[in-house]
Order: C-alpha cells, then sequence, then structure tokens
C-alpha cells in the first residue's frame, strides 16, 4: 500500500478535452492551401513564388512587430496569420510589383486584423481589406494580367521587381481573364480550361480543382463549414442558370461561372473564414446566398468584370446582423411560449 | 440537420451533443467486487439534495451495518445507515465535495465482526400502498444514484394534478470511464427487474423504457433476459452520445417529447430513474435493509487496479486509492465522470451514496488541459452545434467576459444551462465556457436575492 501525501489540482468540470485546437486548425487551412500555391507558381513561374512568398513574409512581420510593439506575446504561432498571407498572395496577379505586395499586406494586417483586436474580432476579410485597397489604390496593376511568359522560371517580369512609388512597366501585351474576355469581348474560355487552371488571371484563382480538393480534405477534417462554399456555388449556378436559359448570348453558363474568376477561391477559403461567417448554420446558409447573389450581380450587372471580393466583404459585414437575427432556438423555450 | 434525418429513419437519439471517448474498456469487463472497510468511515449527515437527517444515535454509540443511525427531516431528506458494524468514535465536521465543511459520523468498523447486514420488514410491491412504498424508499436512504443526489422517493411523488404515463429506467451512462451502471445491468438484471414494480406501483406509469448506449450490447441483452412477461417493459439501444443520460436528452430521445425550459420530466408525463437506484430499490425493499453500500468505478490513468467495486458509504478518498494503488504523478481525483465530475480538493473526502466514479488523472492528462493555450473565439459554431440545449455559448462567453450576467440569463437563456460540459469540451479556443457559466450563474442568482431582499425591506 502506497501512502498517498500529494497536492491536488482541482479545476471545474469537464476535465477532459478534445484534442484540435484553433493553432491545428490554421495549420491544416494552409496545408489545404500549399497544393493552389505549387500550381500557381507552376503556371505563373518565379513572379508568382515571389508574390506569395512576400505577401506571407510581410504579413506573418507586421502581425509579430505589431505585438511586440504594444508589448504583448506575439500571435503568430497561431497560423493564422499565415493564413491571411497565403490567401493574400493567391488574390494578387502574379505580375504585381512586389512593393505593392509589401504596402497591401502590412494595410491587410495592420488594419483590417490588428486594429479590430486580432484574430477573432476582425469584422472582414483581412486578405480581402488589403486587396480591396490594393486595388483602389493601384487600379491598372492589379488588373494587369501577364500573357503567358516565354521563359517562366529563369526570367522575371520587368513589373515584379517595380522601385516603390514608380509606374510598373509591362513587358509585351496583357491579355484578358476569361471574365474580362466574356464581359467586354463576349468570348467564352473552355470550361475544362478553367477547371485545370491553364488560364490568366490571380495567382491563386485558377485551378478550381486544387482548390476543390483542399476544400473537400478541410471538410472531412470537420475544420471547415462545408455549408458555405456549397451553397455559394449552387446559388451562383442556379441564378446565372436560370439567365443563361433565358438568354444563352447575353449571359455565360453557370459552369463558366462556376469555374471562372476568384469564385471557387474566395467561395472555399476566404468566405469560408469562422471569424467573419454567421455562428449558426441558418446564419451561414443566409449568408452563402447573399454572397452568391452578390456575385452575379456584380459580375453581370456590375461595371467590373469580377465581384467576388466586394461580395464576401458585403457578407462579412452583414454577418454581425445576421448572427443577432438568427439565434438557435433554446430547448424547451417553444412550449413555454405556447403555454403563456 | 442530420439528427433529425436520423429520427426519420427511427433511430433514437437527441439533437446536438458530443463524442468524447468512452474510455471504457479498462472497467467494463472487470466484475464487481467487495471493497474491504477503511480503519475509519466518515458518513455525512448530507449525502443528498434537501435538508441533511437527524442523528439518532450519539457518539461512543455501538452500530450495527445497515442500521439506520440518522433519521429523515421531513420530505426532502432520507436516513442514514450505518455503512459498517463498528463504534461510532465522534460525530464532527467533515469535507464535502463541494469545498463545505459538513458534519459525520466517524466510525470504527470492528476488524473481528462478522459485518452481517441488519435486515427489516419487508415492503414488497403487490401488496403495499404507493405511500408505503414512497416512506419506505425514504427510510432505506435510497437517493438517485447516478450522481445527483435528489431524494428518489420526492421524484417519485406524482404531484396532484399531474399524471405519468412512462417510466425511463436510465442506464446510458454516457459518461467516459464509468462503468457503475454497466455492470449493474449486467449482474444485477434481476434486481433491476425486481425494482421496477415498486416505480410502477409509487407512480402509476402504464409503461417502462429501459435506455442503454450501444457500447453496453450485453448489458442490454442481460436485461432482455429476465424481462417479466406480465410487466410493459422494453428495452431501447441508444447511439453512444454525451450527454445522452441527461434526463431531457433522454426523454427527447426515447419519447420525442421536449420538456419545457424550467420545467421537469414530469411536466412531460415522464419520470426518470437511474438504473443503479432501481436495482437498489429491487434489492433493498424485499429485506427491509437501507442503503449503506454501493457500486463505483473506480479508473482513470493513475489508477493501477481500476475496477467496479462495492464500496462502503463514508470510505474516503485516500483509503480507496491507497487501496488500488496509483502513479506517482497523480494530480487530480475527481468524483463522478470526467465531463460533469468535481475534482476532490482533499483525500479525506468520503464517497457518498452520489457518488458514480472515483477517476484519478496523472499530470500527462491534467497538464494537457490545465496548462493549455487560450486563443480568442473565432466563432467557429463548434459550441453551438455541441450544446444539447440549443444555446448560444460562443455568445454566452463574450457576455461571461463583459460581466453582463443579465443579458445572458434575459436574452440568451443562462438558467437552462445545466452545465454537461460540451461547449468547453468542443471549444478549439479552449475557453473555458461552462466554467465562465458556473460563476455567471452564480453572481446573477446573488444579484437577484440581493434584489429581492431590497425589495422586501
Amino acid at each position: 500500500m502506497t501512502r498517498l501525501a500529494k497536492t491536488l489540482t482541482i479545476r471545474s468540470s469537464p476535465h477532459i478535452r478534445a484534442t484540435s485546437g484553433v493553432d491545428s486548425i490554421m495549420f491544416n487551412v494552409v496545408l489545404a492551401m500549399l497544393p493552389v500555391c505549387f500550381y500557381a507558381v507552376y503556371i505563373f513561374g518565379m513572379a508568382a513564388a515571389l508574390v506569395l512568398v512576400t505577401s506571407v513574409v510581410t504579413c506573418v512581420l507586421t502581425e509579430h512587430f505589431l505585438c511586440r510593439l504594444n508589448g504583448k506575446a506575439t500571435t503568430i504561432g497561431d497560423w493564422s496569420v499565415v493564413i491571411t498571407g497565403v490567401l493574400y498572395g493567391l488574390t494578387l496577379p502574379p505580375t504585381l510589383p512586389l512593393w505593392m505586395v509589401v504596402a497591401g499586406g502590412v494595410i491587410a494586417v495592420g488594419v483590417g486584423k490588428y486594429l479590430f483586436g486580432g484574430l477573432g474580432y476582425n469584422t472582414f476579410n483581412v486578405a480581402l481589406v488589403g486587396r480591396a485597397i490594393l486595388q483602389a489604390a493601384f487600379p491598372a496593376a492589379m488588373t494587369t494580367w501577364p500573357d503567358a511568359p516565354v521563359n517562366r522560371f529563369g526570367s522575371l517580369p520587368s513589373s515584379t521587381l517595380a522601385l516603390p512609388l514608380t509606374k510598373p512597366v509591362y513587358d509585351g501585351v496583357s491579355s484578358a481573364t476569361p471574365l474580362a474576355d466574356w464581359k467586354f469581348n463576349q468570348v467564352a474560355t473552355e470550361t475544362g480550361d478553367l477547371f485545370m487552371g491553364t488560364i490568366t488571371g490571380s495567382t491563386g484563382e485558377t485551378c478550381a480543382l486544387l482548390i476543390l480538393i483542399g476544400g473537400i480534405y478541410l471538410v472531412a477534417r470537420r475544420m471547415m463549414n462545408w455549408r458555405i462554399p456549397v451553397v455559394i456555388l449552387a446559388t451562383v449556378a442556379v441564378f446565372t442558370g436560370i439567365l443563361h436559359l433565358v438568354d444563352p448570348e447575353r449571359y455565360a453558363s453557370p459552369t463558366f461561372m462556376l469555374f471562372s474568376g476568384g469564385l471557387m477561391l474566395g467561395a472555399v477559403f476566404m468566405a469560408s473564414d469562422m471569424v467573419g461567417s454567421p455562428i449558426t448554420h441558418t446564419g451561414t446558409v443566409i449568408y452563402a446566398i447573399l454572397i452568391g447573389l452578390l456575385v452575379v450581380l456584380i459580375r453581370v450587372w456590375g461595371g467590373m468584370p469580377e465581384g467576388v471580393m466586394y461580395a464576401i466583404l458585403i457578407g462579412n459585414a452583414a454577418t454581425p446582423q445576421i448572427d443577432s437575427w438568427i439565434q438557435p432556438k433554446v430547448y424547451g423555450t417553444s412550449m413555454r411560449r405556447a403555454a403563456s | 440537420m442530420f439528427d433529425a434525418v436520423k429520427h426519420l429513419f427511427g433511430v433514437k437519439t437527441f439533437a446536438h451533443g458530443i463524442h468524447p471517448p468512452d474510455s471504457k474498456n479498462a472497467s467494463k469487463e472487470l466484475a464487481i467486487h467487495q471493497f474491504p472497510f477503511a480503519e475509519l468511515l466518515v458518513v455525512p449527515f448530507s449525502q443528498h439534495i434537501g435538508k441533511p437527517a437527524i442523528p439518532i444515535v450519539g457518539e461512543g454509540a455501538e452500530v450495527a451495518r445497515g442500521q439506520m443511525i440518522a433519521k429523515p427531516d421531513g420530505f426532502m431528506s432520507v436516513a442514514i445507515h450505518a455503512p459498517a458494524t463498528g463504534l461510532i468514535r465522534s460525530i464532527s465536521l467533515t469535507p464535502a465535495i463541494n469545498g463545505k465543511m459538513t458534519p459525520g459520523f466517524f466510525i470504527e468498523p470492528y476488524t473481528g465482526s462478522t459485518q452481517e447486514v441488519m435486515e427489516g420488514p419487508p415492503v414488497m410491491a403487490d401488496t403495499a400502498s404507493s405511500e408505503e412504498i414512497l416512506s419506505a424508499i425514504q427510510n432505506a436512504g435510497i437517493v438517485g444514484l447516478g450522481g445527483a443526489g435528489f431524494p428518489t422517493h420526492a421524484k417519485l411523488k406524482v404531484p396532484e394534478g399531474k399524471t405519468v404515463d412512462a417510466l425511463i429506467i436510465n442506464g446510458a451512462e454516457c459518461e467516459p470511464y464509468l462503468t457503475t451502471d454497466h455492470r449493474v445491468m449486467l449482474e444485477h438484471a434481476d434486481d433491476v427487474m425486481k425494482g421496477i414494480p415498486y416505480l410502477l406501483r409509487a407512480t402509476g406509469a402504464k409503461t417502462v423504457v429501459i435506455a442503454v448506449e450501444s457500447n453496453k450490447p450485453d448489458a442490454a441483452e442481460a436485461l432482455r433476459k429476465v424481462l417479466p412477461a406480465d410487466l410493459p417493459i422494453t428495452v431501447e439501444v441508444l447511439p453512444v452520445k454525451y450527454p445522452q443520460g441527461a434526463e431531457k436528452m433522454l426523454v427527447s430521445a426515447l419519447l420525442g417529447r421536449e420538456i419545457p425550459s424550467g420545467g421537469l420530466p414530469l411536466d412531460v408525463g415522464v419520470i426518470c430513474t437511474n438504473v443503479g437506484t432501481t436495482a437498489e430499490i429491487g434489492h433493498l425493499l424485499p429485506r427491509g435493509m437501507g442503503l449503506y453500500e454501493r457500486v463505483i468505478t473506480v479508473g482513470g490513468p493513475a489508477v493501477k487496479k481500476k475496477g467496479n467495486y462495492r464500496i462502503p458509504i463514508g470510505t474516503p478518498l485516500r483509503y480507496i486509492l491507497e487501496t488500488v494503488g496509483t502513479e506517482d504523478d497523480i494530480t487530480t481525483v475527481v468524483m463522478g465522470g470526467p465531463m460533469m465530475g468535481a475534482a476532490a480538493s482533499s483525500l479525506d473526502i468520503s464517497i457518498t451514496k452520489g457518488s458514480t466514479g472515483v477517476i484519478a488523472f496523472t499530470h500527462r492528462e491534467t497538464g494537457r488541459v490545465n496548462e493549455i493555450a487560450e486563443y480568442p473565439c473565432i466563432k467557429c459554431g463548434a459550441c453551438v452545434d455541441a450544446c444539447p440545449i440549443f444555446l448560444n455559448p460562443s455568445q454566452l462567453g463574450i457576455l461571461a467576459s463583459k460581466e453582463q450576467y443579465e443579458t445572458m440569463v434575459d436574452d440568451f437563456h443562462l438558467r437552462d444551462c445545466f452545465e454537461c460540459g460540451c461547449c468547453t469540451f468542443v471549444c478549439p479556443s479552449h475557453i473555458p465556457l461552462v466554467q465562465k457559466f458556473r460563476v455567471a450563474k452564480a453572481a446573477s442568482r446573488k444579484a437577484q436575492a440581493k434584489a429581492t431582499a431590497e425589495a422586501a425591506k
């Protein structure tokens, strides 16, 4: 018989916890996005690699130094700022001058995240805040897309290393993204090209297949609410399908709409961001329908060829309101109301 | 959503809830063993919800095992019986699991005694009246053995104007580690069946459902084997999910009835009784005996000789752990299951009628829980999907950190929280949600009591 003379730790129940934490969820989101990143580098070459590395390093360093500046422990260990960096890089044109990448990244994390109070408190998707600022500040650079470069691994586009605050010079003629081609030239791209990503566009919005695989991985690991991407894509498909039936000449087919532009990346990796989306299932469905409708409205009737970014930002803005309308119905309350 | 689909296909379960590892394998195969007597047993007067029992023997008295040593003080109180033949050394204060000091008997068992149990006049289910059964249950000192400690006779008393049609015998045992109900159903299925007629007689219920989770198929089998042909009893096997053993969840799962907020199963014509309690009624009443020991799972990673033991009421935790042997780095001893049980502040606390388990952990498990980093709420909704009462723990947690307790109670139904701990279990940010809610409830109760006192002036 052993003699026990021990100090006991007392703590309020439960005394056991599930294993996955915020850091592991965030790390897995980064993992899920890696194939998209590698494919982007394969398609666009060194320029895309530099944009991605610059955006991640900028975002991580910005958060780290802001924490230090305020005398707080650094929060980069939770991996959320790495997601921001990767997503932000994926939304940018691969030929974007690197100094613009840095500027947007600092603003995204500094204003979009840190000023709001950091992880969990940011109203808007942090990566999209950075992109929105750049779109407003440098509309030309943000809508210049590279033609298939001749030597994409051996050389860099001249715009990449443009000096800060100078006007970037582009090599050759820039080409139009499939959405712009449709909007301004009424030329539709083959769905197969869209699906496999052999097209031009932002760094990460090319290969729908890899984005879907990443999303399925996260859903399978129960780290993503599948309702958000599914409902957004379904809304877009139904809405554009109706339009296409009405007038196929004027309105593009649903498959084209689904696989072009930033919709796949936005629906799978950005709209599904837990912080910016409603907390109840009903709420997320309303939020996703709203985003899907806005994407089609902007793409079809708006002045710009692409509207995913604004649609998601507006969805983020609507989230607190949706959450205050839609609360779970508490067990046992309906009967009391009926009785009283 | 999937829970609703499951219901359509006839799978009986409740909505939401969680699936913690059940950790029952280490003790579920081990038969119930009699535990030895400690040198000193400490039996508190209050082991139930309600008024403490009134002692009827004094210091220095010799008592026989099973003899009544304290009588109920009014309706909301039950008797206490001597857990061993021996000497009442003293009557003084002893630490209780809630952190308070409470009066109790310090009984020294006689080492030479045969420890025969005292029997009394039997009360039979087929001849006794409803009142006689209730008073026999009260005098046998029977309380809810599932952990609540609510006097069973008070629970079975159907108030004027209410009727009960269904009786649920709760053998869900959804708490991880615990295997007491499992073993009782396996080894004492006959006692369960003997107990049910008393409950039927006392409540006037028409049907009886025994609920067992699917991780105990052998228990369901054992019960089905001894089902009496003349009684309206069915055994239902439910999918494993925590907190299925909670009354609200069990009633919803089995009968699809929703208990109104702030109400009891009685409000929808149901009474739930723990299966262990039922077995004790079936064992004790025909012999005219009182409750002097109970089955307890002693387990957890820090325990060497894990098992299910029949332990005398009043056995101190220290004696139990020394007898079964523990790892050196034992850090936490939980009375009950790890989801809702209370951590003992002292090993001098003794087990009572409501103790279902003694689960000991080492630093390897508790260190992970205690020293884990807390992140801000990322609104992932895991807690919203887990809460079986459909509260919004995320929102409640944010309000709790702002100390907006009134809003929590008035607008977000804090009072409906029964502290199952699902939200804390699933939270990836490791926010101690249910712990915050306990603080909030206490603060709001205090504020309300103060307001009532002010109004009375």
